[in-house]
């Protein structure tokens, strides 16, 4: 069923123009002297195992056009490591500095990440989809493993030994009896070297990893709990003004008319172009105050809302999806001594970053830069070009470790608004949205309705799987189990409300589907829901996560002594490399209250980075997922979110925690794959299934129980 | 009504020259450039704008200036003494508390307001007076931990 599965539909709104311009030119002006190590974009982009030949890349050849990071020894002796990644609490700033600091034999504080400047950095794509463990840091590796090699090779070449006389201690170059010493700058001194990383150079197995696979904190952690980081919304520039926008009276409206643009004494300035109307002051309070004062009619129409929208889903889909069939669904039905039909669907949820959209934008002599907390910081770089008529060259975008993304800052409007302020008003702007602006212009987690029919066999043998996904995507829409008969498709519906990506994307409403319909199939043919998994299941990975948390749990269907009230459930799932199992206790107490007690999650991601900070992501996901699976929705109806706020919008707090078991399974012999959205994935039909066992109703919606267990 | 003249941040009295209604909020961040106390939600649901008045948790963010005035504000850059972090920022730096860390400052804050009247907090305690502070990245367990861990220096600061 390869042809279903596209890469990440949502993760891209619309194509954005590339430019892809870090030009030689560009590269030689940051790069100045010393050495670099560049890793050409093509060997980003590559898929693992599926390396171009590149004998015409060796030592000293030209600098590939495209460039997709560098790792650049400067003459002072500082490691500077330059990528398009962008740190939103993933803590990729700490892992990636692990993997070069390893390689170059240093400590990590020597090594300093310039990440997510498009005037500094090499274009990126962005950063989602769990990709830059498995495609950044082993091409990062590389270069730090060659840069160490070439300064070997100079220290090799002044003291006339051989290289591998030469080791480095304590960050610096030795001979064998350590007689002679030199330092990163002493080597990097006068040296002016590019060179492109050769294809065949071994870098540090993951046996012998030090560094890695070690749990080093966050690398800048203290700023964090000092407050003295500077998040985009901290930001403050010389004669800056605040913006504030004003806003359709509903989604999808357009502009019929205005108040006239005016200038008024306390200095605000109103900007009107086409069906953007914003407010420029000298203080924040002041562009709140005006832009509520402007008058504006808005054209709208009649939209749906939470009461039609499955129906929708349904009405605004082809009945012929994509995806072929594998062996034959009709055959499978008519092996089958049972059939089962259900229905499954998800709701819009928003991402609620803590830190809103924000952006600070000024120009100078024509060319526009804009600090900005987004994902896609090239791709932001593009909406801006093309918005004001510009040339890429002429807009710089930089972002400063955001507060959190989940994928829902793909997109720049936010540093749209601020730059056209800033263009009016020839100062620098800074507009930060307003939670209900977040809540409301932004875009969610796609709903989606799933429909599910299958067939088993008596002796648990699944025989035809029939799966249509209607718009909630296709990321996971295939399952591991080995199923003879299968029709699985996915059908584009036209969503009423503006959709992207999050974490984990599809993987968490087709997960949900399937893990729930196989137990009510396990509870259909009266059958252990683990062993009934492992009876359809050969891959070895997802039965060992599986075996993993059922282990820790303590699993045993059947012997367990039934408490009132209190069920447990299991489900497994795999997405992006990362292979994911989840036990939950629930409990349902007075007012039919649901309360999760306690989940175990094993997880395995291959060769382990940074435990502490996997288990970090893979409790957050937990988390996260728990908010999705039992109480968050969005409410919408005729253009409006009616819940844009944090009073009316639940999310996970303290008084939600269960008691979360990490089990990690490092495979040191796989490559790493990422680890910040898989974990999210069998939450919620675990949850879902333990509310079965704990009260028997079956629950086949998300989320489960926004107000306790329904009547 | 008059405009506030000076305010008590962080141990020092500062001249100031604004609108009593303006919020704490906007006042520390815009006016007074301490940014780590941040904006979340606006209407005291989230946290991340947290700080001490008179010692008490306090959220910045539906807080008029002007009912401040007079009192001792103590913001997440007034934690650390003489280079020396509260040791309630030591722990969170040991529990690995964070992950973005938005919400760390106004986590903080809550919970140093916690510590200076309850020395002894038990897991339920924390879960109850820290309920108002949102961790979107569901760093929760790590940093009940960190409460806990602080707990552990007994007696020796009082914020």
């Amino acid at each position: 069923m390869t042809d279903t599965t596209e890469v990440e539909r949502y993760e891209l709104l619309e194509d954005a123009t590339y430019d892809f311009g870090f030009d030689r030119r560009q590269f030689m002006k940051v790069f100045a002297g010393g050495l670099a190590l560049i890793v050409p974009l093509s060997d980003l982009l590559a898929q693992d195992g599926q390396r171009q030949d590149e004998s015409g890349r060796g030592f000293n050849r030209n600098l590939p056009q495209e460039i997709g990071a560098w790792i650049h020894i400067a003459e002072d002796g500082s490691i500077n490591v330059y990528t398009g990644k962008v740190e939103l609490g993933q803590n990729i700033r700490t892992s990636l500095t692990q993997a070069v600091a390893e390689e170059l034999q240093v400590k990590p504080p020597m090594v300093r990440l310039i990440m997510a400047d498009t005037d500094v950095t090499p274009f990126d794509a962005g950063t989602f989809g769990s990709r830059t463990t498995p495609s950044m840091a082993p091409q990062l590796r590389k270069a730090a493993a060659a840069a160490r090699e070439t300064l070997i090779g100079v220290a090799a070449q002044q003291w006339q030994v051989e290289p591998n006389a030469v080791r480095i201690v304590d960050a610096h170059f030795v001979n064998h009896d350590k007689t002679k010493s030199l330092s990163f700058a002493d080597l990097a001194k006068g040296l002016k070297l590019v060179k492109t990383i050769p294809a065949d150079l071994e870098t540090t197995p993951t046996k012998e990893w030090t560094i890695a696979g070690t749990s080093l904190p966050k690398v800048d952690g203290r700023e964090f709990v000092t407050g003295r980081h500077k998040y985009t919304s901290d930001l403050k520039r010389e004669g800056m003004l605040f913006g504030k926008v004003v806003r359709p009276s509903s989604l999808n409206a357009t502009l019929i008319s205005s108040d006239p643009v005016q200038k008024n004494s306390a200095g605000t300035q109103m900007v009107k172009d086409g069906d953007f109307i914003g407010v420029a002051a000298g203080d924040q309070q002041s562009s709140v105050r005006v832009a509520g004062m402007i008058s504006a009619q808005w054209k709208t129409a009649d939209q749906p809302g939470n009461a039609e929208l499955f129906n929708h889903l349904r009405k605004t889909a082809p009945s012929q999806g994509r995806g072929r069939p594998v062996g034959s669904i009709a055959d499978g039905f008519a092996a089958a001594d049972k059939q089962l039909q259900q229905t499954y669907t998800v709701a819009y949820i928003a991402h609620v970053p803590l830190e809103p959209r924000a952006a600070v934008a000024e120009w100078v002599d024509n060319k526009l830069t804009v600090w900005t907390g987004t994902q896609r910081p090239f791709g932001v770089r593009g909406e801006l070009a093309e918005a004001f008529h510009i040339p890429e060259e002429r807009v710089r975008v930089i972002v400063p470790d955001t507060g959190s993304g989940y994928g829902g800052k793909h997109t720049g409007e936010c540093a749209i608004e601020a730059a056209r302020l800033a263009l009016a008003t020839k100062k620098p702007v800074k507009v930060v949205w307003s939670r209900e602006e977040e809540f409301t212009w932004a875009y969610f987690r796609p709903a989606g309705v799933i429909d599910v029919k299958s067939g088993v066999r008596n002796d648990g043998t699944i025989t035809a799987w029939e799966f249509h996904n209607y718009n909630s995507g296709t990321s996971a829409i295939d399952g591991k189990y080995d199923i003879a008969n299968q029709l699985v498709q996915f059908h584009q519906s036209q969503s009423p409300l503006r959709q992207g990506s999050y974490r984990g994307l599809a993987a968490t409403a087709n997960h949900f589907a399937r893990e729930t319909h196989l137990d009510e199939l396990a509870v259909l043919l009266n059958l252990d829901p683990l062993q009934f998994r492992l009876h359809n299941l050969k891959d070895e990975r997802l039965r060992a996560v599986l075996q993993a948390a059922a282990t820790r749990f303590g699993w045993s269907w059947g012997n367990q002594k039934a408490v009132a009230g209190r069920g447990v459930g299991i489900a497994c799932g795999f997405e992006k490399g990362g292979y994911v199992a989840t036990c939950a206790e629930v409990s349902v107490g007075a007012g039919a209250k649901v309360k999760i007690e306690r989940v175990v999650e094993s997880f395995e991601c291959g060769a382990v980075v940074n435990p502490r900070h996997l288990e970090n992501q893979i409790e957050g996901a937990v988390v996260m997922g728990i908010g999705g699976a039992l109480f968050e929705a969005i409410e919408f109806g005729n253009g409006t979110i009616i819940n844009s706020r944090l009073s009316r919008y639940r999310v996970p707090r303290f008084s939600d925690m269960p008691n979360i078991e990490v089990v990690l399974v490092d495979r040191k012999d796989l490559p790493s794959a990422g680890a910040g959205e898989t974990p999210i994935v069998g939450v919620a039909p675990a949850v879902g299934n333990a509310i079965f066992a704990a009260t028997g109703k079956r629950l086949r919606s998300l989320p489960l129980a926004p107000k306790g267990l329904p009547l | 009504m008059a405009n506030i003249k000076s305010l008590n941040v962080n141990g020092k009295k500062i001249s100031v020259d604004i609108d009593p209604q303006t919020s704490l909020l906007i006042v520390l961040r815009n006016d007074l450039n301490l940014t780590g106390t941040k904006y979340g939600c606006g209407e005291a649901q989230c946290g991340a704008c947290t700080v001490l008045v008179d010692g008490q948790q306090t959220r910045s963010c539906i807080t008029q200036v002007g009912k401040v005035a007079d009192k001792q504000i103590i913001t997440i850059e007034g934690l650390e003494r003489d280079g020396q972090l509260h040791p309630l920022q030591e722990s969170f730096l040991k529990a690995d508390a964070m992950q973005c860390g938005y919400c760390t400052p106004g986590m903080i804050m809550s919970g140093v307001a916690l510590l200076n009247k309850n020395r002894q907090p038990s897991r339920d305690d924390i879960v109850r007076h820290m309920n108002g502070n949102i961790c979107r990245c569901g760093t929760y367990l790590r940093i009940i931990a960190a409460i806990q861990m602080a707990s552990e220096h007994k007696g020796e600061r009082n914020d």
